[in-house]
This record gives structure tokens, sequence and C-alpha cells, in this order.
């Protein structure tokens, strides 16, 4: 059936099964790079986007579940050239190994520090808990997301 | 090539570590050869520089360090260095990505690092002849060589031809004390595409008329096909194909969510495999299977010297398998037509690829491209290969590209784990407390391995379409070797054969079938044995009542491992005491701290670690507060990279040794995602990470990939030792055993 996803600031509407996993439209149809296939649980935060100011899992969302609403992905933040204040943050601290998580790490942040800008390291660590990075660049994604949040307070 | 890879374990005896034999026999057919400037160096008529190399870029920042290397041996900035990595249209075939060996491979005296000198070099005559001015007069500078007054570019002599040069083993490579480029803590080029989404990974690559493919693998370890009905997903929306080839079964379809359906709904009738050992008793069982013993060292004095002794330590240590599971499940795109092959791989060989993949294709190898691309992080021989040979098999089915990506739970019941390990350590001390003998006997289960150049059997798929595994037969050991090869790090650091002043000592190793695949996962065998051994280490200097790095540093001769151990426990303020800590409670938070120190591959990087934690002894929850990393790994090539590798490694390590573990029942694997399969996540409470990073300028570079990682399992029992006065011999270190080690305390 027809469908109408917003997806970063555009409409499209795409003929999908109205039970499709929101990924699978943005990697599939729209072939968006930026939400990832990591488990199809909702365990590890790959598939990550923000829906409503909310992270979401968009393995495990339905596309009708979101039809009609404003639906962010990595792209929808910056571009290379001109990168959000938190992507710039991952590239001054080098917070990559392979980079499989960063759209789960960057979006689940994001979401959580703009309508949590006073949180505490520990309270970001909190809200890190539910996404995975397996190469254990931890260290260095907090330290970006940590200095995000800083900017965000500002 | 059968037997290169006898011969290795002749030499080893260990069944897991392949790679270092499949590196021994050259580059495959096809290959660029490696001794000719042109395969790895190209200028073109407008200056610009393309390196290519056969080492590729995982995570772990080695292209960056490449650019870095080409573009310091050329005198160019950063910048002017395009570097194309492992496709076998283009680039020299160097074996796999593994091992922490891109780095010695790449940077000493032999490749691309060659050829970057032996390209200055010719460049220099070039200007020299083309000026009328003597190469000594000459300075080259942004791609530019001047003699002050007359100046000619790159392009200009080289005129968009070819070198036609060998690559010359005299030509001088540039000074760490000459550089610009290289150890430098350059920025890593691909960060600003991964961090907006820009960046392609193998997932990402999209093919016009492009297919998805699913497969759908047994139900339980050893099952065979008994029969599939097609029918079952006929009328499905989408389905294109089912496929089915022995016990290898996949359905394609035109979306993944339509494949994904349809691999679910597909009827299949599987005739069980045998049952799987029971888990409770499965470390002991291995004692019991036929082995393949291999003596790593033998004095011959050790059975005299222990009955002989005042003093016998004895302790058994025990490691579980544990999976690469890498964040992304793995992902192949293939393009089969007719008799050719297009094949986009996260493979860590992609020439292997070409060649296992022309085997399971029945294609010639010389029709097969492979491109790599980047995948998830892999640490090692995780879904990449066999998803591969999915999506070619699946392709070749429907004359059409097809991209398969396995589900989480595929991805994770038939991975090649890391193998499981026994070790039995046993140790005489004299009235000094020094170590007069120490014997070593380890038992380790393996079942296939990498796929190497002719095994596609040694992993799931390659296995199901009917290709064997690597053969195992069980045989006593022989005399040991003359020399010592501790690749697999089975030899302590102790030991006079290696780095340290004891002289009787004897290693035995055990080789058994293992019933799941395995394969190497980064630090194979040498964490497990580094594990064990640094452990032990710690036990026989608390009975001597001994500080534990003074006494590893009476014990060592190595003067680089004595430093890069001295250095850590420095930087860690470590306070000179025997362990556990006086003043410590039996209750609640008890702080604590360990050390461990190893010579990674026994040549291939010195690291040591001091880890501070503290135990709750309610509740058996540990809490890392600070990790001190040091490393010597010669002349660094971008220190950034180095600290990312260290810090990476130190807390995927702590991942490892606080809750990963692969499960299973009488049937199947249990830990088939991240509920079951215990990883630490983002945000746990994690600690303080300081690299100490030793820059040793003179002789060669090592690698850096394994150094830390190997000694955290160690460090950290150590720790809990320290804290607590209990000793806990069993990865990994979960709540349930830490409370059982505390109330087993005397």
């Amino acid at each position: 059936m027809a469908i109408t996803l917003k997806v970063n600031g555009r409409a499209h509407t795409l003929d999908l099964d109205p039970a499709t996993p929101l990924l699978y439209a943005l990697s599939d149809d729209l072939q968006l790079n930026g939400p990832k296939f990591g488990c199809g649980l909702g365990q590890c935060g790959a598939c990550t986007v923000i829906v409503k100011g909310q992270a979401v899992r968009s393995c495990v969302t339905t596309v009708k579940s979101v039809e009609g609403s404003d639906i962010t992905t990595l792209e929808g933040l910056g571009t290379p050239d001109k990168p959000h204040p938190i992507q710039q943050a991952f590239v001054d601290e080098q917070a990559a190994q392979c980079g499989f998580c960063l759209n789960g790490v960057i979006m689940t942040a994001k979401a959580f520090l703009d309508k949590n800008p006073k949180a505490t390291e520990a309270e970001i660590q909190q809200a890190m808990s539910g996404v995975l990075c397996r190469c254990f660049t931890s260290v260095r994604m907090l330290r970006a997301i940590g200095k995000y949040g800083k900017a965000v307070t500002r | 090539m059968k037997a290169t890879r006898r011969d290795f374990l002749k030499t080893s005896g260990v069944l897991l570590v392949g790679f270092r034999a499949l590196r021994a026999q050259g580059p495959l057919q096809g290959s660029p050869p490696l001794n000719q400037l042109d395969s790895w160096i190209a200028i073109a008529a407008d200056g610009s520089i393309t390196a290519y190399s056969g080492k590729e870029e995982l995570g772990q920042g080695i292209s960056t360090a490449q650019q870095q290397l080409v573009a310091e041996e050329l005198s160019v900035p950063f910048n002017r260095v395009k570097l194309i990595y492992c496709d076998t249209a283009l680039t020299p075939d160097q074996a796999h990505t593994s091992g922490s060996q891109s780095h010695p491979a790449n940077f000493n005296s032999d490749n691309l690092a060659q050829a970057g000198a032996t390209a200055r070099e010719a460049l220099f005559r070039m200007a020299s002849q083309k000026l009328g001015v003597p190469v000594d007069r000459l300075t080259a500078s942004d791609g530019v060589i001047s003699s002050g007054s007359q100046r000619v570019t790159y392009g200009q002599l080289v005129e968009g031809k070819k070198f036609s040069l060998a690559l010359d083993p005299k030509a001088k490579r540039k000074s760490p004390s000459q550089w610009t480029v290289l150890g430098k803590p350059i920025p890593r080029p691909d960060i600003p595409d991964l961090v907006t989404g820009k960046f392609e990974f193998v997932h990402n690559v999209r093919l016009p008329g492009m297919l998805h493919g699913r497969v759908v693998r047994p139900p339980s370890v050893g099952a065979t096909v008994a029969s599939v009905d097609e029918s079952s997903v006929t009328g499905m929306p989408g389905v294109v194909k089912v496929v089915v080839k022995k016990n290898f079964i996949g359905v394609v379809a035109e979306k993944p969510w339509q494949a994904l359906q349809a691999a679910g709904k597909l009827k299949v009738t599987w005739n069980p495999g045998p049952p799987l050992p029971d888990q409770a008793t499965f470390h002991d069982s291995l004692r019991k299977l036929p082995a393949r013993d291999a003596l790593m060292v033998d004095s011959g004095d050790v059975d005299a010297k222990l009955s002989g002794a005042a003093t016998v330590m004895k302790a058994t240590y025990l490691h579980p398998y544990q999976m690469h599971g890498s964040m992304g499940s793995s992902c192949a795109v293939a393009d089969v037509q007719g008799d050719r092959a297009t094949i986009y791989s996260a493979t860590q060989a992609v020439w292997y690829q070409k060649s296992t993949s022309a085997m399971i294709l029945g294609l010639k190898p010389e029709n097969v491209h492979v491109i790599f691309r980047r995948g998830s992080g892999c640490y090692g021989v995780n879904g990449a290969d066999t998803v591969t040979y999915d999506a070619a098999i699946l392709s070749q089915a429907v004359g059409k590209p097809v991209r398969v990506q396995l589900t989480r739970k595929d991805e994770m019941a038939f991975e090649n784990y890391g193998p499981a390990y026994v070790i039995d350590q046993r140790a005489a001390v004299d009235a000094q407390g020094n170590i007069v003998s120490w014997d070593h006997e380890s038992w380790s289960p393996g079942l296939g391995n990498r796929p190497g150049t002719n095994r596609p059997g040694n992993i799931i798929t390659g296995s199901l379409l009917g290709f064997p595994p690597a053969d195992f037969a069980p045989r006593s050991a022989g005399p040991a070797p003359a020399r010592v090869n501790n690749n697999s790090n089975g030899v302590p650091s102790y030991f006079a054969a290696v780095t340290g002043v004891v002289q009787s000592g004897r290693v035995l190793t055990h080789a058994v079938e293992s019933r799941f695949w395995t394969g190497p996962l980064r630090s194979p065998a040498r964490l497990q044995n580094t594990f064990a051994h640094e452990s032990f280490m710690d036990e026989l200097a608390a009975r001597v009542k001994a500080d534990p790095v003074e006494y590893r540093l009476r014990h060592l001769r190595d003067a680089r491992l004595k430093e890069v151990l001295s250095a850590a426990a420095r930087t860690a303020n470590w306070e000179t005491r025997p362990s556990p800590k006086p003043g410590n409670r039996r209750t609640g938070i008890a702080p604590g701290r360990g050390a461990a120190s190893v010579l990674y591959e026994g040549d291939n990087g010195y690291t040591a670690l001091v880890a501070e934690i503290e135990v709750n002894q309610d509740t058996g929850k540990i809490v890392v507060k600070r990790l001190v990393a040091a490393s010597d790994v010669g002349p660094i090539s971008n220190p950034d990279g180095l600290r990312n590798q260290v810090e990476g490694g130190a807390l995927q390590g702590l991942s490892r040794c606080l809750g990963e573990e692969v499960t299973w029942d009488h049937e199947k694997v249990t830990s088939v995602d991240w509920r079951t399969y215990h990883s630490l996540p983002m945000g746990f409470e994690v600690p303080k990470v300081e690299a100490v990073l030793i820059n040793r300028t003179e002789g060669e570079v090592m690698g850096a990939g394994e150094t830390s990682i190997t000694l955290v399992a160690a460090a950290i029992a150590n720790a809990i030792f320290d804290a607590t006065g209990a000793r806990i011999r069993q990865v990994p270190f979960t709540a349930e055993r830490i409370k059982a080690a505390l109330a087993a305390r005397a």
C-alpha cells in the first residue's frame, strides 16, 4: 500500500507492506546509509532515528506507525562539509573505529542531550546503556558526547 | 598448500592459528608481483600519487597510517596520496589483514614502505638526469624536486608512465628523525563521512537490479536437510527463488523484508545432528578427547625438578568460547553472470576469497573479481567470508546481483568462535621464592578456521555446500623444536627459552576437535594463554609474599619487556607490596590493583597493563576504575591511531572477561542475541583508560591491534585477588563466579 514518510524534511510516498520495519524503507527504498541493521531486535541501537524528538529503533518500528511524522536520520543532521555540532565533536575527538555503531551512538546521544542539556556524566552513561559499540570506542565517544553536551548547555 | 599447513602444524602444534603459514606461501596467481614498484605506487601525469596495498581498513586506522607512509617517503603532503586497498583487479595479494601483521608487513623494509623509498630514489635519479645536477644537490618537497635554481615536478618526470623497476632492497627509508608526515597524529580521513552517514559500508552497496537473499541455517549444530517444501512460500510477495544445494538453503526476493519473511515461512525438515556435550562439564571433557599434541618447549628436567621441590603450586584456568559478535551482522553483495563473478565483501583476504569463491561457484579464479568494502568491525573471522559465499551462491542461482545480510541469530549461532581453553599450570619455587621450574599443559578445541586459499569448508556456508573442513588427525607430540616459536604465547614470558630467566620448563599443547566452528578472534590463543600465565605468575608472587611487579621483573630478561612493565607501574603509581592488599575488609566494597605484561606473539608488540578496580563483595560486582596500558611497538606511525587501538582493545578485553561466553543446550547455541550474549554496552561505568606510548624510533615496527586486549583478563583477575584474597580462574568473571570465589576464601 502507499505510505508517505517524511524523512529529513522531504516527503516520500512508497509502496510498502505496512508492517515493514522503518529501517528497511530507509536503507533499501530511500537508499540512506546512516541507519543500519545491527540486530533487528531493538537491542543494539545501530538503526536509531529521531522521530518527534525521540530516539526510535527503526528496526522494530513499522512504517505504518510513523506515517506522517517527521523522521530525522544521521544524514539529516549534517554533511561532511557542514557537520552538526555533535558530528563535529566526534570528528574532533576521532571517536570512531569501524564506525558501524556511530549512527546509534550519535542519534541516541543527540536526542537525549537535546532534552536533558544539563545531564551529568553518569546520566549520559545511563542514557547510552542500551547502545553497543563492539570496537569499544567508549572513552572517545563519551568525550565527544560530553563536548556536545557542554555546547548545548551554552 | 596443504603441505604448508602441515608444516606449520608440525612446528607450532596450534591448529587454530593458520595465517602465518598462509603468509609464507607468497602471492596467489594473478596478483601484481610484490617485488615490482608498479604494483605499489603510480604517479600520474598531473603528479597525483596512487598507492596500492593488500592491507585493508577495518576500523583500526591502518589506511591512514599507510597513506602517511607513502606521503612521507615521497615527500608530499598527506592529502596528495590516494590509497587503494584490497581489490583483486588492482592490488597485490598480501594475504589476510590480520594477526597484527599490517604494520610489520608494510612499514619495515619490504612491500609498501620499500616501494616508497624505491620510488623516491628513482625520482631523484630521473631529476638528476633531467636537470643535470647531482642527486645529492637535489631536494624534494610537495611533489617537486629542486636544485635551488631549477625545478621539476614528479608528473613531469614520470610522464604518466610506469616505473618498470624492481623494489630496491637498498633504497633508504627516511629515518623517524626526518619524519614530517609519519609519526604525527593525522586525523582519519574517513571519520567525517562516517559520522554523517555518507560512508558506504558493504551493507550499502547497491547494484542496479539487485535482489535480496536470506539464508535458512540448520536449527541445531550438525543438522542436515531431509526435505524442503518450496510450495510453502509459493505466491508470497516478491519471492523470486528458493535455492537448495545439499544442506545450504536460501531464499531470494525483490526486497529484504520479503526475503526475511519468506525465509521464516519456508518449511524445511531437518535431521538433527548428534547431541552437544554438556556445557557444565565441558572443560573437563576436553581432556579425554583424542588430541593432536605438540611440545612447544621442553628442558627435559621438569618432572624431576617438580618432584624434588619443597614448594610446588598448581592451578587450572578455564576460558570459554567467545564470539566476534560484530555490531552489524555480516553482509555481502555478489553479481554472478555466467562464468564471471563480481563480489563486494568485507573479507579479510580478498585474494583468498577470490580463490575459494571460485571453488564454490565452479568458476575459474581469474573470472572472479573480489572488491573489499568495509564491514562492521570483525576482530577476526566473523561472518564476512561465509555471507560472501551465501551471496555468491544465491546470485549464481538467479543470475542477478544479490545482497545478503545475515540475521543476528545466524551471525551468532554459526560464526567461527574464539576457542575455549583448559590450562593446567604447575611450578616449583626455591627457598628464596624464585621459580625453578614451570610446567604448562593446555587443551583447546578447534573446527574449521579461515578458509585460506582452498578450504571453503572451514566456515559454515562452505560446509553446508559439501566442502569438508580442514582435516583433524590426532597425534602424539614429537620432540620440542630447537628454536622456540612463541607465536601463540603458549610459552610463559619467564622462560629462559624466550624472554625470561627460568631454565627449566615445559609447554605441552593438545588440540582436540570442536563441535562448534572456531577461528581467530582478536588475540587468538595468546589471550587465553596469557590469562593463565599472568594469573599464575601472580599466584606464585602471592605465595612467596613478593610484589607482583617486582616478582615479574625478577624473572624477566628482556629489557624492553621490563621497561614497558615498569612504565605501566610507574604511571599507575604502583605501590610496591605483596597482594592481597592489607587492611581490606571481607565485606562491602574492596579496592585492588593488578598487573600483567607480555611480548605479543613472542616478537610483535611489548605491552603491560595495570588495572585498578573495586569489588563489591556483597553482590560480586566489579567496577573498573582505571586501566593503564603501556605499549612499545617500535617507531609509532600515528600516535592517536595507536592510542585508539590500545584504548579500544583494553575495553573490549574488559567486556570479554566480565561477561562474554558462548552458551548452548544439548542441540544448539543459545547465545544468539545481545540479551543472551553479554557484551558491555557503550554506557557502562567506563574506567579511565590511559595509554602510555613508548616511541622507540630505532628498529622495526611491530603490531599494535592486539596488545592491550591480551592482558585484561589477567590484570582484572589479579586485581580481584588483591582486593579480596579470592582467586578467580575462569573467564568470564560473572558476579556468581566471583561470589563463589569469595565464599571459597580460607
